[in-house]
C-alpha cells in the first residue's frame, strides 16, 4: 500500500484515493495534424517504461480531484517526490540522489511536510 | 534423451528413482549461435525447440538471467483459451490450442493439459450483448463456443451464486469446452529438455548487459559471461523488453505492470472448470492438487518489482467472494506478482525492429501464458524465414504507426 502525499491537499494519503495515469511530461504536439503518422503514434503509444526512476502522472481521485505528478522508483517502489502539474522532478534518472543544491531545500520540506501532517 | 513412460517409470522403481537423466545440460557459451534467444520461459524456449524441431536450426541459445521459467511462466493462473473476438487474435490462439492438444506427445513431457472448459460470465445486458457477439465471431473463426443460460451454468458450476439476488446477478456466460488449464513449470520444463535434446544450448545466470550493432545491424550481444555473436536475434523477455529495447536505441508501445495472483490452501474438489468474470473482475479455478487459483487485473502502476499493492488483491478477493459465497473463509496460502508487458491494444507484438536482425516477441500482457506453443511456433518460423509469419503478420509493431490495432481490449473487454 502506497501512502502517497498530495500537494494540493498536503496530506498522506492511502493509495486507494488515486489512481495513476501514466508517463508524466508528456507534452501534446502544438499542430496534431501538422504530425506525421510516427510523430502522432509516438506521441500516444510509445513510453519510456524504464527500470528504475519514473515520472508519473496521479490524479487524487476520491480527495481534491487533481492531477499531479511523483517521482517514483519502479523496482523498489519507492516514492521519491510528489509534486505540482507544471513543476520539475528534483530527482532524475541522472540525479537519482536529488540535485545537490536543492537538497536542502528537499528535506527542510519534508520536515514541514511531516510537521503538517501532524497539526 | 531419455524418454518418459509409464514403463521407464516402473523400471526406474527397481532403483529407487536414482538414475534419472539430468533433463538438460548445463554448457558453457559458445563464442557464436545462429541464433540467440534472450528470455528463458515458456515462449523463448518454445521458440528454440521449433526452431530446432521444425526449421532444422540446431546452433541456438537460450540466454536466461535467471533460472528457466522462473518469471511470467511460473507466476500465472495457467489458463488457456482462444475465445477472442477479431479474426487476427482469434486465428493466433486458436493455433496455440491445436498445438495445446498434442503437446505432451509432442515434447514426450505431462504438461497436464485438462481441457475442462472455461466460463466468461456476464452480469449485464451488455455483457450479454458483447458475449453473444464474441461467441458468433468464435464460431464463424471454427473456434468452439456456446452461449450458457444461468440454468446451464448452475449445473456446472453448482457452488457458484446464481441467484437473482446476488448483487451482480449472472444472466448467462460464454462457454469454450477445449479451453483448460495446463501445468505452467511443466510447460517450461518439458520445452527446455526437448530443446536440449535437438541441441539447443540453454544459458542459465547469463544475463544481457547490451547490444552488438553495426550499420544498424545486430551481430551480437554483451552478457555478464562475456560476448556471444548470432547474425539473428529474438527477444523474448516479456515484462522486460522495454529495457532491452532501450539497450539496443528504440522505444516500445508497452507499459510492465505488476500482475498478481494467489492461491488458497489445498481443498477438496469443489471446482471442476475455470470461471472468469469481467464484469465483478475475478477468475478462478482449482488445481489437480486442490488449491484454488485466484486472478484479476493489473495494478495500476509500473512496476519491475514482481509484486504489487494490497487494494488490488483485496478487490480480487471481493469479487471471488461474490461470485462464490462458499469460499469466504478459504484461506489463502501464497500471493505473487508477475511483471507483464502491456500493449495499448492488450495485443503482442511479434515483429522485426528498427535493428536488423533483432525480433521481439512481447506485448502479450496478461494474457500470455496460453499462447506459449503459437507463440514460440510463429516467432521460430518468423526467425528462421526473416519474414513475418501470416499469424503474426497483424501484430507487426508498424500498427502503432499505421492505426491498425487489433483492439482486442476495448470491443471484447475480455479479461485474460
Amino acid at each position: 500500500m502506497f501512502h502517497i502525499y498530495c500537494p494540493y491537499c498536503e496530506e498522506h494519503r492511502e493509495e486507494e484515493e488515486f489512481h495513476p495515469k501514466g508517463q508524466a511530461h508528456i507534452a501534446r504536439p502544438e499542430e496534431p495534424e501538422a504530425c506525421s503518422d510516427e510523430e502522432w503514434g509516438d506521441y500516444l503509444f510509445f513510453r519510456d517504461n524504464p527500470r528504475g526512476i519514473h515520472h508519473e502522472l496521479w490524479v487524487h481521485a476520491v480527495g481534491c480531484r487533481k492531477f499531479f505528478n511523483i517521482t517514483r522508483h519502479t523496482v523498489s517502489y519507492a516514492i521519491l517526490e510528489t509534486y505540482k502539474m507544471g513543476e520539475l522532478p528534483r530527482f532524475t534518472a541522472e540525479f537519482p540522489e536529488g540535485s545537490l543544491s536543492e537538497k536542502v531545500t528537499t528535506e527542510a520540506e519534508a520536515m514541514s511536510r511531516q510537521e503538517g501532517v501532524k497539526a | 534423451m531419455q524418454r518418459y513412460s509409464g514403463f521407464g517409470l516402473a523400471k526406474h522403481a527397481l532403483s529407487h528413482h536414482e538414475n534419472w537423466e539430468r533433463q538438460w545440460r548445463n554448457p558453457t557459451p559458445k563464442p557464436q549461435y545462429d541464433v540467440i534467444i534472450i528470455g528463458g520461459g515458456g515462449h523463448g524456449l518454445a521458440t528454440a525447440y521449433y526452431l530446432a524441431k521444425e526449421h532444422g536450426i540446431r546452433n541456438v541459445a537460450v540466454l536466461e538471467k535467471g533460472w528457466l521459467g522462473g518469471g511470467n511462466t511460473a507466476r500465472n493462473t495457467t489458463i488457456v483459451r482462444s475465445n477472442y473476438l477479431w479474426d487476427e487474435s482469434a486465428a493466433l490462439y486458436e493455433h496455440a490450442i491445436k498445438l495445446w492438444e498434442g503437446l505432451s506427445q509432442d515434447i514426450n513431457y505431462n504438461v497436464m493439459f485438462s481441457q475442462r472448459g472455461v466460463m466468461n460470465l456476464a452480469h449485464t445486458l451488455q455483457d450479454m450483448r458483447d458475449v453473444q457477439r464474441r461467441v458468433n465471431a468464435n464460431r464463424l473463426n471454427g473456434i468452439d463456443s456456446v452461449v450458457l443460460t444461468p440454468e446451464q451454468i448452475q449445473e456446472i458450476v453448482p457452488v457458484m451464486d446464481c441467484s437473482k439476488n446476488a448483487r451482480y446477478p449472472i444472466l448467462g456466460a460464454s462457454w469454450q469446452p477445449r479451453a483448460g488449464v495446463a501445468r505452467h513449470d511443466a510447460v517450461a520444463w518439458g520445452y527446455a529438455r526437448a530443446a536440449d535434446a535437438l541441441g539447443v544450448d540453454l544459458l542459465q545466470n547469463t544475463e544481457v548487459t547490451g547490444f552488438k550493432i553495426r550499420d544498424g545491424r545486430v551481430f551480437g550481444v554483451h552478457t555478464n559471461r562475456g560476448d556471444i555473436e548470432a547474425k539473428t536475434i529474438g527477444c523474448v523477455a516479456a515484462g522486460n523488453s522495454g529495457v532491452l529495447a532501450k539497450m539496443a536505441g528504440f522505444k516500445l508501445p508497452l507499459e510492465s505492470h505488476p500482475l498478481q495472483a494467489l492461491v488458497s490452501e489445498p481443498l477438496k474438489p469443489v471446482l471442476d472448470t475455470v470461471v472468469m468474470s469481467n464484469h465483478v473482475h475475478g477468475y478462478i479455478n482449482q488445481t489437480d492438487k486442490g488449491d484454488l487459483v485466484i486472478g484479476a487485473g493489473i495494478d495500476g502502476y509500473n512496476g519491475y518489482g514482481q509484486r504489487g499493492s494490497y487494494p488490488t488483491v483485496e478487490h480480487t478477493l471481493q469479487a471471488i467472494v461474490e461470485m462464490f459465497p462458499i469460499f469466504s473463509r478459504v484461506r489463502m496460502n501464497r500471493q505473487w506478482g508477475g511483471i507483464v508487458d502491456t500493449c495499448p491494444d492488450a495485443c503482442p507484438i511479434l515483429s522485426a525492429t528498427p535493428v536488423k536482425g533483432l525480433f521481439f516477441n512481447c506485448g502479450w500482457g496478461t494474457g500470455g501464458f496460453k499462447a506459449t506453443p503459437g507463440s514460440g511456433h510463429v516467432f521460430a518460423w518468423t526467425l528462421a524465414k526473416n519474414q513475418a509469419h501470416p499469424l503474426a503478420a497483424p501484430f507487426s509493431i508498424n500498427r502503432f504507426h499505421t492505426g491498425a490495432l487489433v483492439d482486442e481490449h476495448g470491443a471484447a473487454g475480455v479479461a485474460h
